[in-house]
């Protein structure tokens, strides 16, 4: 039996809408206007338990090439996969802001969420925003950086926390310097964490854990400071054979 | 039809009547039947994801390794005592693999590292699930009753909770659910009891409200009942979401059911008769009491600063009458006995000027709307009885409405409540986490005649309640005892005699606590008789001066009587010692220049104690820890010798360092420490 045609032309315009009704497609928005650079406002680099919504939302603005902000630009929002967005497309207010719901990553590590938005001929520029997903390690080891480890590593002062930082003669390093921290293995870690800085020839003003710490809070600290590196940690791993 | 059927059945015959041809098709017909159970279990799901992971590790560079310790075939973890029968490695292959934890694609993940063994609790204890199925379906939902679901990994503390009923270093999230439970007054209305037969108790302190009328007008009540978080963003009251009648009528019964408290009103000195206004020396006392240590206020960027202990305080001149607000700082406790306001023993013109203060802190803007026409006696009676429809004196201590038993439902194993009993809302995920996150974030969202008032939760919070509550399972109840770890439970420890009524009166127990009992915001003052010198206390309490440079939270002067603090005194240090070691094993003075000298050297260059504390005020700039500058006239010598070897077993939870000390060291340093007596870095370099 011969294939009907118009069955056929029935059928594929019922799966396209299935697909376009999948995909949620949002009623198409209209640029009112075009800037040439999209900036983080607020809300990058946060910390947020895996599969949860950040607690603040990310705000980018758009800009024109002099530098002021572009009221009514469209701006379109994707993350890679398992990450929401909400909205997907928006228009920047009159601030030339756009706020954006990110919903984390549902297994942890570091992950990008990407803005774009076009300029008045057609290009499009985008932004990549870094935000960290935390699994229940990261989130311990988080729970004793706050404890132990912030009040010297981490140079900023709150009234509720007062940091220690400018009072000591050996600056530490702050967890997000990648550059310092990417170079030393887990073991090199857990030797500074557990025996102190001279273990590992460093300064004295680094005191040694081991005897406070068990090995699992440990370890969970050690993976928050490879979650917070930048540039990102990428672990030795495994060597693949060639085929 | 009919040909079809003839030739069917001739065909029958011509096969009976073959029997080589008919043995050959049995044959064969046998043959097939065999090879079904062999087909069935190679198709099988299990077997699937193994020869999947015999694939997926064949490229590895740890392949060899991998391979080695692969044993094809049906693994199970087999714990009788626990009822736990778990086949879950037999796809999760790799999951005792220490080098595959970088694998991010299930099933073949390495387990992080974690404080138990696999073969002691198997894998459904803490991840639910049936544990004895071999098809993922089965293994991961619930279809029957009985069956549960697999957790999700964000909830994955509440099973910590199912054997560990207190705190825990491993669950941040499920600690902070447990205090939830209580700062915001769920278990009033929900009774929670433990496996070990303890019942949680509020810790929120709802005020009473049989005075009221002393204390505030109707129109603040209803401002309050309508929205609590307008007054005070932080407030912990829940929004009951009633209508303006309702508030209306409830503000009115409360005025009128309140009675004077008798001898509430005090009189002051003839000028004047209330609080007087003198902004400066309002704010510098506010500051010395250290309100804010309990108080919080909202700074010009609309931050909340300042603690949690107390109510907001950034309105509160809106809501108090100035005549109540002097009683009440006069002696908090005569109003609320539970109080954990201490009494300040402020002199009248002080209690003018701090009472003058706090009463200039207000909004006028939040009452200038309400206007509440006089109350008629059947109002009155419809708000009496929505107030015993509501349960308010399930919190709240009223006159003539007793406190209702069991107001809410018993949530004491709401962790296992199976989902065939729960109602969900259409487009909902169907789920005891889903249902109970939603019933938490908006409780009426199941129907307008639901009485469970609204919490002005974060989304984090909202999954710290949750964790906490499914940690109530009926397995941790089946346990055997053995697993039972009791968390520390708060003591109903008083001090006695003459200082314990002081210290009743000062509410020292609201931020320090002793022998198991009393607040964390300032240090455990059970072994402060073995920690101090008796003639550094005494000074102390005379002028608290502060001892942590980084702390915000500080402790107040009390204006005390010298008989009141020699009284204090001497009763700390006869009754708050630890039996580990004597006061007096070690001299306060005589060390020698060389132990002095060699402590000196511990203390800047091996332990570098200076990055946390200050010993030479011109020289060291650490303020993590307390100033050292003076610690020699402070501290008995064998307290520091014991707590510079082992600083958690002194002060359980301090982020002292455990140096790991040898004798003569720890005897150095003591040495060097001991000979701080006036602040000038005696021996410091």
């Amino acid at each position: 039996m011969q294939a009907n045609p118009w069955i056929a032309g029935m059928l594929a315009v019922t799966v396209c809408a299935g697909c376009a009704h999948r995909q949620g497609a949002a009623p198409a928005l209209k640029a009112k206007a075009a800037g040439t650079a999209i900036v983080v406002v607020s809300g990058d680099k946060q910390l947020g338990f895996t599969g949860a919504l950040l607690a603040q939302p990310l705000v980018v603005q758009v800009n024109d090439d002099q530098g002021n902000a572009v009221p009514g630009a469209l701006v379109a929002v994707t993350g890679p996969h398992g990450v929401a967005v909400d909205p997907a497309q928006v228009l920047t207010d009159d601030n030339g802001q756009a706020t954006i719901k990110v919903n984390s990553r549902g297994s942890s590590g570091r992950y990008e969420v990407t803005a774009m938005s076009q300029d008045a001929h057609g290009k499009t520029f985008t932004l990549a925003v870094a935000e960290y997903a935390a699994g229940y390690q990261e989130e311990v080891g988080s729970e004793v950086n706050g404890k132990y480890c912030s009040r010297c590593h981490d140079s900023e002062s709150t009234t509720e926390q007062v940091s220690n930082y400018d009072n000591l003669a050996v600056k530490p390093h702050s967890f997000a310097s990648g550059d310092v921290y990417n170079k030393f293995s887990d073991a090199d870690l857990t030797n500074i964490i557990a025996r102190g800085g001279p273990a590992m020839n460093r300064s004295a003003l680094m005191p040694p854990y081991g005897w406070t710490l068990n090995k699992a809070e440990i370890q969970a600290a050690i993976a928050y400071i490879r979650l917070v590196s930048d540039p990102p940690y990428a672990a030795p791993g495994v060597v693949y054979a060639k085929h | 039809m009919q040909t079809h059927k003839t030739g069917f059945i001739s065909s029958c015959k011509a096969f009976v009547r073959d029997p080589f041809r008919m043995f050959g098709i049995v044959s064969v017909v046998v043959l097939l039947l065999l090879t079904i159970a062999p087909a069935k279990d190679y198709l099988s799901e299990w077997h699937g994801y193994q020869r999947q992971y015999l694939n997926f590790i064949r490229n590895r560079g740890d392949a060899i390794t991998l391979r080695r310790h692969f044993v094809g075939g049906i693994h199970q973890i087999w714990i009788p005592q626990l009822d736990v029968v778990d086949r879950c490695e037999t796809c999760h292959v790799g999951l005792t693999e220490a080098s595959l934890a970088d694998v991010k694609e299930q099933p073949f993940r390495a387990h992080p590292v974690m404080p138990h063994k696999l073969t002691e609790f198997g894998c459904v204890i803490c991840h639910r699930g049936q544990g004895a199925a071999t098809t993922v379906n089965e293994a991961h939902h619930s279809k029957m009753a009985g069956e549960e679901p697999i957790l999700p990994a964000r909830y994955m503390e509440s099973s910590c909770g199912q054997c560990h009923q207190g705190p825990l270093e491993g669950t941040p999230k499920l600690n902070r659910g447990r205090v939830m439970l209580s700062r915001y007054g769920c278990v009033s209305c929900h009774s929670i009891s433990l496996p070990d037969g303890t019942k949680l108790e509020a810790t929120d302190n709802p005020p009473p409200l049989s005075h009221i009328a002393d204390k505030t007008t109707r129109e603040w009540i209803y401002a309050w009942l309508k929205d609590p978080t307008s007054y005070s963003p932080s407030a912990t009251m829940p929004n009951f979401g009633l209508s303006d009648a309702d508030a209306s009528d409830i503000s009115a019964f409360l005025i009128a059911n309140s009675v004077p408290q008798p001898g509430d009103q005090i009189a002051l000195p003839a000028q004047g008769h209330g609080p007087e206004p003198d902004p400066a020396a309002g704010a510098s006392l506010y500051g010395e009491s250290f309100c804010a240590s309990c108080h919080a206020t909202q700074n010009a960027a609309g931050n909340l600063v300042g603690g949690d202990l107390g109510p907001e305080l950034t309105n509160v001149g809106t809501k108090v009458k100035p005549e109540w607000l002097l009683g009440w700082m006069r002696d908090p406790q005569k109003y609320d006995p539970s109080t954990p306001m201490p009494q300040y023993r402020w002199t009248d013109a002080q209690l003018k000027v701090i009472a003058g203060y706090v009463q200039s802190k207000s909004n006028p803007d939040l009452l200038a709307n309400v206007h509440l026409a006089p109350a008629t006696r059947a109002q009155i009676a419809h708000g009496k009885q929505l107030v015993t429809e509501y349960g308010c004196a399930s919190c709240h201590e009223i006159r003539g409405v007793p406190k209702p038993d069991n107001f809410g439902p018993n949530l004491s194993r709401i962790g296992s409540k199976p989902v065939v009993q729960l109602v969900f809302l259409p487009d909902m995920e169907h789920s005891l986490p889903a249902y109970l996150t939603q019933k938490i974030r908006e409780p009426r969202s199941f129907g307008s005649t639901f009485r469970m008032p609204r919490y002005n939760f974060t989304p984090s919070q909202v999954e710290a309640v949750t964790t906490a509550l499914l940690s109530l399972t009926d397995r941790s109840y089946s346990l055997p005892l053995s697993l039972q770890v009791p968390g520390m439970r708060e003591t109903k420890y008083q001090p006695a005699g003459q200082a314990g009524q002081i210290m009743t009166n000062l509410n020292c127990l609201s931020c320090h606590r002793i022998n198991g009992h009393g607040g964390d915001m300032a240090p455990d003052l059970s072994w402060e008789g073995s920690s101090v010198q008796r003639q550094w206390l005494d000074e102390f309490l005379k002028n608290p001066n502060t001892l942590r440079p980084a702390l915000i939270r500080r402790m107040p002067k009390f204006n005390l009587t010298d008989a009141e603090r020699t009284t204090l005194t001497d009763y700390m240090m006869t009754v708050y010692q630890t039996s580990s070691f004597q006061r007096d094993e070690m001299p306060l003075t005589g060390y020698t220049p060389e132990q002095i000298e060699k402590g000196r050297q511990l203390f800047y260059s091996k332990y570098a104690c200076q990055s946390c504390h200050m010993v030479n005020p011109n020289e060291d700039k650490g303020y993590i820890g307390p100033t050292l500058t003076k610690v020699g006239a402070r501290l008995n010598a064998a307290w520091i010798f014991h707590y510079l070897k082992d600083p958690q077993a002194m002060r359980p939870g301090t982020i002292e360092p455990n140096q790991h000390m040898s004798d003569d060291d720890a005897r150095a340093l003591t040495a060097f420490l001991m000979a701080q007596k006036t602040g000038a870095g005696q021996g410091a370099k």
